[in-house]
């Protein structure tokens, strides 16, 4: 059992390990980011801007002028780096290239999970404090669904949690990677039907939000950050792709947990990792890009319906992992 | 002055006291002159000391807070005798060692509750508030009365101490009628489903420092009287149990839903925060609930984590709501208002209070940074870990159970979320709420005491290790066999592979933070000087303040989510131009949100004692002779019984 992994010593390699992690995050988020959106082009027949485009909206907006829109407070003020601290610092916690990251033991998923919606608070008040209708309404409604989503996250973490007897990521982690058996369970696959659906939830993908419309009555994440511009904008735009890209490799590494380097990884170990997520991440983001173009979005009071339906599948999938529970040594 | 300052004394004396229960010796009283034949008892051990010094700690930051909020609102000298009276009460309560003086105890909590929240008695809603809870705390006390004096006549004595030594040999029968009646009377006192209907009406109305001192404190009592009574001197950690552990768990997990759906759609601040706290106490049953089931199966070591989760949910409860009560009164003391509707911009009128309550609003919403985090974190845990081997009874409950926590927890987020943007951001909604003015030194010393407490619960829960480990060794029918979680700066659960470290993640967020930042720092050099303009008002000249979301639209997806359990009563109206079927005038949108328990269950019993006493009076015609006649007949009754 890997009760202590990320309690024993860490060699400098752990460290290098993580902050590789931040690193691929940051830059990498971008190009996910891209890549969705040229995958829905070619499928669309359109030729798309190229995966790179992101970095170059990135590069444009950093160099915009400041612009605060009159009677904000600080809140508004600090969100955008608030959602941005949230999706690295989950991103240093999460095992993505390695197990065993020195801040493992410090949060488990419940931690993970509860920093993501503290993100996800942050702009919505950020929302609020504008003092506008869009910002209201785009905050009323993330908030109905952030709510909404809650139990599913926690059911599902749940779920995770019973073969490995711990809901700290490097647990769960290394017990699939021990026991590929799990994977075909009726828990496992429920539990990974549930959690995708809340996160694209939670990353406001189709079908419960469209990422490119800007028609006000159909909006949720673009009406809430209707006010920012600029700088802040950018920091936004690369912070929801951050949150994407470590949700979709937490998803990747919970139910494919191969070629991620142990707790006291080698060089060659961490490379491994480091190519084997990045592959798993783009995969997983393409099949998203490509479901997406299939599907319209949910009128928003359906939303609720696909959240219970979610609901009931996590419930499922505790109930089946007792009860089909296999013993783990 | 000298009222809050002998609340704030009283409050020091019961944390010292209370301390010293916990890591010394239990505390023996007796004043035989004081009542006839039995004496006032006090007794005060490891749990009693625990309850005594939280309501201690909560008055010493009421009664600062008390001394510029009197001043401020001039309050009459009723309430400023009454206010140190009442902390006295409520630190009696949890020493009292023997049935009657509990029972004193108790009842000088609630008239003198019940006074304070008649203090402002000129206005309507007030006195209809102080009948409700009058009412209902009555029942709650006959309730309690009633299974005392059943224990301590089958215990075989009046003191606590006797009853303990001779619970073991109570039949089972006497034990399930004193545990329901229990449950029922401290569960009222507690805002537990289905009696909770006095907290929305009699915290809202009473004064915002005892409001603080009754969502904070007083409804603790509650849950002690249930650990006192239940769990500690009748509780037997055995297969006897099972239902009991599941009968806390449903009352629980019904009260904290069905509480924090009210306050996601309750748009009075003071309200949304009442039924907060019947969500909280709602968890903290659930967890004493599922402490006591998973020990029946035996499953120590799980049952001292519920139980750790439920004594750092009643601390950190007290904190944030003691905090998020006294800041509501600073605004309620500054504009007037409670309506969220009218609120709103007070961030730049009032920044302190507005910090205040965002501490407030985080603890209460259970996420990282927040005071309440910890608690439910370790309620989780204990949840997910629990046996689960060939048991279909805990395969069952225990998932539904993390459901409803998270289900709580998130829309606990709306409802702060909501309380706090709506109210404290954004432009002011009436004339009062851009006049508000921030609160004196003295509120705002208050206030910071209680916010330092969020924050130790927040960052630092390794300050409370050594308190809550002595209290849970004095409960062994709910896993104070075994040692409870570690919590050191890494949170560590005996047996299991789960640690988490608030104090860690706290500062890594604020290295994060600075992180993001500094990327957003980025081409700084490029950019021209930063400026601040309007507003986006889609081409139109200048928005309202009207044209914001107020907490009624804010909250609408929620109510019409939840339809079914909220049962609102909305209309609108549509006026159309007399000219055109095509033009409107005029849109009237009215909605009402009452309490559907209230009305389903209350409303009928109301009616059948309205039509019974109705019934009754025809026996009173006002004739002398007649009522001779009752009184002849009655003696005779009397003496045919007794011969």
């Amino acid at each position: 059992m890997n009760a202590t992994i990320g309690l024993a010593g860490h060699t400098y390699l752990t460290y290098l390990a993580t902050a590789l992690q931040v690193l691929a995050v940051i830059v990498g988020a971008p190009f996910i980011v891209g890549g969705m959106r040229q995958v829905r082009a070619r499928l669309e027949g359109r030729a798309g801007g190229g995966i790179g485009q992101p970095w170059r909206d990135l590069h444009k907006q950093l160099r915009k002028q400041q612009v605060t829109p009159q009677g904000t407070t600080v809140v508004f003020g600090f969100a955008p780096a608030v959602v941005a601290g949230t999706a690295l610092l989950i991103a240093a916690i999460l095992p993505l290239i390695a197990l065993g990251s020195p801040l493992d033991p410090a949060a488990d998923l419940f931690g993970v999970v509860g920093l993501l919606f503290l993100g996800t608070v942050a702009l919505t008040l950020a929302g609020l404090d504008t003092g506008t209708a869009f910002g209201g309404m785009g905050s009323s409604r993330e908030i109905t669904i952030a709510a909404l989503v809650e139990p599913t996250i926690l059911l599902a973490v749940f779920a995770l949690s019973v073969p490995g007897r711990s809901a700290n990521l490097a647990a769960i982690v290394s017990a699939t990677a021990d026991n590929p058996g799990h994977l075909v369970s009726p828990g496992s696959l429920l539990a990974f039907v549930a959690l995708a659906i809340v996160i694209i939830a939670e990353t406001g993908r189709l079908p419960v939000d469209n990422p490119s419309t800007h028609l006000e009555l159909t909006m949720i994440h673009e009406a809430m950050v209707l006010e920012y511009a600029g700088p802040k904008l950018a920091l936004v735009e690369w912070a929801s792709g951050m949150r994407l890209t470590v949700l979709l490799g937490l998803l990747a590494n919970l139910f494919l947990p191969w070629g991620v380097a142990g707790a006291d990884p080698s060089v060659l170990a961490i490379l491994i990792g480091f190519v084997a997520i990045t592959v798993k991440v783009a995969v997983l983001a393409g099949l998203l890009a490509a479901g997406e173009v299939f599907i319209a979005k949910l009128r928003y009071f359906r939303i609720p319906e696909l959240l219970a339906g979610s609901f009931l599948l996590a419930l499922l999938a505790v109930t089946a992992s007792y009860f089909f529970a296999t013993p783990t040594n | 002055m000298l009222s809050g300052g002998l609340t704030a004394a009283l409050g020091m004396a019961g944390v010292a006291l209370g301390l010293s229960a916990i890591f010394g010796e239990t505390r023996h009283l007796k004043i035989s002159w004081l009542l006839p034949l039995v004496g006032v008892i006090f007794d005060l051990g490891q749990v009693g000391g625990f309850f005594v010094a939280a309501t201690g700690a909560v008055s010493i930051a009421v009664g600062i807070y008390a001394v510029g909020y009197a001043q401020r609102e001039h309050w009459a000298r009723f309430p400023l005798v009454m206010l140190p009276l009442f902390v006295a009460a409520m630190l009696l309560v949890p020493a009292a060692g023997s049935v009657t003086t509990f029972l004193l105890a108790w009842e000088l909590m609630a008239g003198a509750s019940l006074v304070l929240v008649l203090s402002e008695h000129q206005r309507e809603a007030v006195r209809s508030a102080g009948v409700f809870y009058a009412v209902m705390t009555q029942l709650g006390f006959a309730a309690i009365l009633v299974a005392l004096v059943v224990l301590s006549a089958a215990g075989g004595g009046d003191a606590f101490a006797t009853i303990a030594a001779h619970a073991g040999g109570l039949s089972p029968g006497t034990r399930t009628a004193v545990f329901l009646l229990t449950l029922m009377g401290f569960g009222s006192k507690a805002g537990l489903l289905p009696l909770h209907a006095w907290l929305p009406r009699a915290h809202p109305e009473a004064p915002s420092p005892v409001s603080a001192l009754m969502s904070a404190a007083m409804v603790n009592m509650g849950i002690y009287g249930i650990i006192r009574i239940d769990l500690q001197l009748l509780g037997q950690a055995d297969a006897s149990s099972h239902w009991w552990g599941l009968t806390l768990m449903i009352f629980g997990a019904v009260s904290a839903v069905f509480g924090v759906l009210q306050a996601s759609v309750a748009t009075d601040l003071k309200r949304l925060l009442a039924y907060s706290t019947t969500e909280n106490m709602g968890l903290i049953t659930l967890a004493l609930g599922a402490a006591t089931l998973l020990s029946s199966y035996g499953a120590h070591q799980v049952a001292a984590m519920a139980m750790t989760a439920a004594l750092l949910l009643i601390l950190s409860h007290a904190a944030f709501k003691t905090l998020a009560f006294l800041a509501a009164g600073s605004v309620l003391a500054a504009t007037g208002l409670r309506d969220l509707d009218k609120l709103g911009g007070l961030a730049r009128r009032m920044p302190g209070t507005t910090v205040m309550f965002g501490i407030a609003a985080l603890g209460a919403s259970g996420l990282p940074l927040g005071a309440g985090f910890v608690g439910e974190w370790l309620l989780l845990q204990s949840l997910i870990h629990s046996p689960h081997e060939n048991n279909t009874l805990l395969a069952l409950t225990m998932p539904l159970s993390v459901g409803a926590v998270a289900l709580t927890t998130g829309l606990g987020i709306a409802a702060m979320v909501k309380a706090f943007g709506v109210g404290f951001l954004a432009r002011p909604r009436s004339a009062a709420a851009a006049a508000a003015r921030e609160a004196p030194a003295s509120m705002m010393a208050g206030m910071g005491i209680a916010a330092a407490a969020c924050a130790v619960f927040a960052v630092a829960p390794v300050l409370l290790g050594p308190v809550l480990s002595h209290v849970l060794t004095a409960l062994p029918s709910v896993g104070g066999r075994e040692a409870g979680p570690a919590l050191g700066t890494y949170l560590r659960l005996p047996g299991i592979a789960g640690s988490m470290s608030p104090g860690l993640i706290a500062a890594a967020l604020v290295v994060a933070v600075i992180l993001a930042l500094g990327l957003a720092r980025w081409g700084a050099r490029h950019r021209p000087v930063a400026a601040t303009v309007p507003l986006w008002a889609c081409g139109a000249d200048s928005l309202s303040s009207k044209m914001q979301y107020t907490a009624t639209s804010f909250a609408e997806p929620l109510q019409r989510v939840f339809d079914n359990v909220l049962k609102p009563e909305t209309d609108v109206e549509v006026t159309h131009f007399a000219e055109s079927q095509y033009l409107v005038e005029r849109v009237t949108y009215r909605t009402l949100l009452a309490d559907p328990v209230e009305q389903r269950l209350y409303t009928p019993v109301v009616r059948a004692v309205t039509i019974w006493a109705q019934w009754v009076r025809r026996a009173h015609p006002g004739s002398v002779h007649l009522y001779l006649t009752y009184g002849a007949l009655g003696l005779l009754i009397v003496l045919v019984i007794a011969r």
